[in-house]
């Protein structure tokens, strides 16, 4: 018995040697960098990590997919090596950070608005107007003469129309906000932007999936997902109408286009959302996901901002070309050249 | 004379227990630490008010913890009966074999994680409800009031009925074991005086184990009240005051499971964290009033 036990603690002892020593070696020969936020980002980045890891058997990148907003708690609290939010950081999260924050678009997505209505056989088309009025519960039947209006041939049913939204706060609920808020002075007023909303009416699912199935087993539902969500699971969407009057509908394309039309006014801290884009052939719930470079890094571990910087350049270079096979919209070349350009700046600080 | 190894055993077994303790203060100061900026900012009225919008910094519990305590003893109602039947047949009427089996199964039904759970909910039991249940009683006691609402499929007692099968297993295993105990004597003296089976279960099985009862139905609702991830897929999630039993309503388990990781202004945090000290309490509360009736019962 005894000698069992002991043999055992034996046992025990070589393996978390062995544990130890692999650990200890891999600190040895490379970078370990952490970073944490959004999920929608998550799919993504774990290719480009893995593949990036495989280019350069140097670094090890852990990404944690907690949330834009845990994100950005996590890096003004220092945490974490980097974040990712689908929503700029605010003022008020900048001054609790007390440094600089860099914000890097490094891809694309979309909201859509997806239905289950068993009439409809062709695309439902919606206003930015009419979007807002049924989720602020003022339009409650799908035979409003609203609706009508807009999709003259289609066979619209006499029923009334189920909201379904986000219950957890979430990227995706914050850009459709924005959208109507932007378009809309009654939402802005009454519900705003934000990534937990109250809610005037409906029922909320937790995450795109929870959404999708209150969608497709209540019927007579409308709600909202991410585009890569409803691309990949093949979901019905609505065309909306953009600022220009133009019916778009919701792709990779027309995203790319939404933040094309937008290089222009973008600022110079590259802290912009692309709601409601001017231009021909925006889709106009359109959304940027950020990667957040922490200036701390400079001061504290120059390796890892370093790599931080080399990372960036990958990403916005090779990387993207890992965007389209995922459903997500790549960077508008113009924009990347411009951020580039930031990277060198940042490069030739650091000397 | 006490040996030194007693001792040891007895000291290091002690150090355990207290520290569980200390882990379990720690976790109500930091709770109360966190919810400490909501408290001073809103006050009394964020457990009179039911206004929940992180946008304008509105919080109130009201409405999540009455949803709460409503899904829970709803699921208590629903369980109770159904754990005592198990219990019974198993440890009564069942051929010993029979009944080991039978008592396997329902055991089982613990081991399996709450997302199933949910899953099953949404997929099997929020149709039935929407497209059977609801309208036979919408149209049918549509005038008792409870239960007028358009039928989703979602809400409190879809909710309430999942927390029942969850919490089946713990009560009925808890019960099983009290019946079990019961002296062969005292069953005897019941059938002695004529009694019949049905009489005998009565009086010297069901009757005579009434504290133990109170006791799992204390064992069943602390389950039931902090229960999240299947009641959050089946409640419909709104946050509002529940109308009738139909309702899509938000507990206050799945509002902090549903919002907590996206919370990004600090007294939306807080706000939460006082939700989580809200449940704390009420659970507290009704544990010690079950308790108060367990130790009546016992004298």
């Amino acid at each position: 018995m005894k000698h069992r036990v002991v043999t055992l603690i034996r046992i025990v002892i070589n393996y978390l040697f062995a544990v130890g020593l692999v650990a200890h070696a891999n600190a040895d020969s490379g970078l370990r960098m952490h970073g944490a936020g959004s999920t929608f980002v998550y799919p993504l980045f774990s290719k480009w990590f893995s593949v990036y890891q495989k280019e350069r058997d140097q670094t090890l990148i852990n990404y944690q997919s907690i949330g834009s907003g845990g994100g950005i708690r996590q890096l003004i609290d220092g945490t974490v090596d980097f974040g990712a939010t689908d929503i700029p950081m605010n003022e008020e999260q900048l001054k609790k950070a007390s440094r600089e924050v860099y914000h890097f678009p490094v891809t694309m997505g979309a909201v859509v608005v997806t239905y289950s209505v068993a009439e409809l056989t062709s695309e439902l088309r919606l206003t930015p107007q009419v979007i807002a009025d049924i989720f602020l519960g003022k339009i409650v039947k799908w035979n409003a003469p609203e609706i009508v209006a807009l999709n003259p041939g289609l066979a619209l049913p006499a029923r009334y129309i189920t909201v379904v939204h986000r219950s957890d706060g979430s990227g995706t609920t914050a850009v459709f906000a924005e959208f109507l808020s932007k378009t809309n002075p009654e939402w802005k007023e009454k519900v705003g932007t934000g990534t937990a909303l109250q809610w005037p009416t409906g029922l909320g699912g937790k995450g795109n999936e929870g959404v999708t199935g209150l969608i497709k087993s209540l019927k007579d539902t409308i709600g909202y997902v991410e585009l890569t969500f409803a691309l990949s699971q093949k979901l019905p969407v609505a065309l909306v109408k953009n600022p220009e009057g133009e019916w778009i509908k919701p792709s990779l394309e027309s995203v790319l286009v939404a933040a094309a039309n937008m290089l222009r006014t973008i600022p110079d801290d590259f802290r912009f959302t692309i709601t409601a884009a001017q231009g021909s052939g925006s889709y106009p719930i359109s959304g940027m996901s950020f990667y957040l470079l922490d200036s701390r890094l400079k001061r504290e571990k120059l390796e890892k901002w370093n790599e931080s910087l080399k990372l960036l350049r990958w990403m916005l270079g090779a990387g993207q070309e890992y965007s389209q096979a995922l459903h997500y919209a790549r960077i508008p070349k113009p924009l990347s050249e411009k951020m580039l350009r930031r990277l060198t700046d940042l490069e030739k600080v650091r000397k | 004379m006490k040996h030194r190894q007693d001792i040891l055993f007895k000291n290091s077994l002690g150090l355990l227990s207290w520290a569980f303790i200390a882990v379990l203060v720690a976790m109500i100061l930091s709770l109360l630490h966190m919810s400490g900026l909501a408290w001073e900012k809103i006050g009394f009225s964020f457990f009179t008010t039911s206004h929940w919008n992180p946008v304008k910094h509105q919080y109130g519990v009201a409405a999540f913890a009455w949803a709460t305590l409503v899904t829970s003893l709803l699921a208590l109602l629903i369980s109770t009966p159904l754990s005592l039947a198990v219990a019974v047949s198993v440890t009564e009427l069942m051929k010993k074999r029979a009944g080991r089996v039978f008592g396997f199964f329902v055991d089982m039904l613990a081991a399996i994680p709450s997302v199933v759970y949910g899953l099953w909910g949404i997929f099997v039991l929020v149709p039935l409800m929407r497209t059977q249940v609801q309208p036979w009683l919408f149209e049918n006691l549509g005038w008792i009031g409870i239960f007028s609402e358009v039928p989703y499929g979602v809400g409190i007692l879809t909710a309430s009925i999942v927390l029942a099968i969850m919490i089946l297993p713990t009560m009925s295993s808890l019960l099983r074991e009290v019946f079990q105990t019961i002296p062969l004597t005292q069953k005897e003296a019941a059938l002695g005086l004529g009694a019949t089976k049905t009489e005998m279960i009565y009086l010297s099985v069901v009757k005579s184990s009434k504290s133990s009862i109170v006791a799992a139905m204390v064992l069943g609702l602390a389950r039931a009240l902090g229960e999240t991830m299947a009641v959050t897929m089946v409640i419909g999630n709104r946050n509002d005051w529940m109308k009738s039993i139909f309702s899509p309503a938000q507990t206050m388990a799945s509002l902090i499971a549903n919002e907590y990781v996206e919370a990004t202004h600090d007294l939306h945090l807080s706000a939460l964290a006082l939700v989580g000290v809200t449940l704390l309490m009420i659970s507290s509360v009704i544990q010690l009033v079950f308790r108060a009736i367990y130790a009546r019962g016992r004298k």
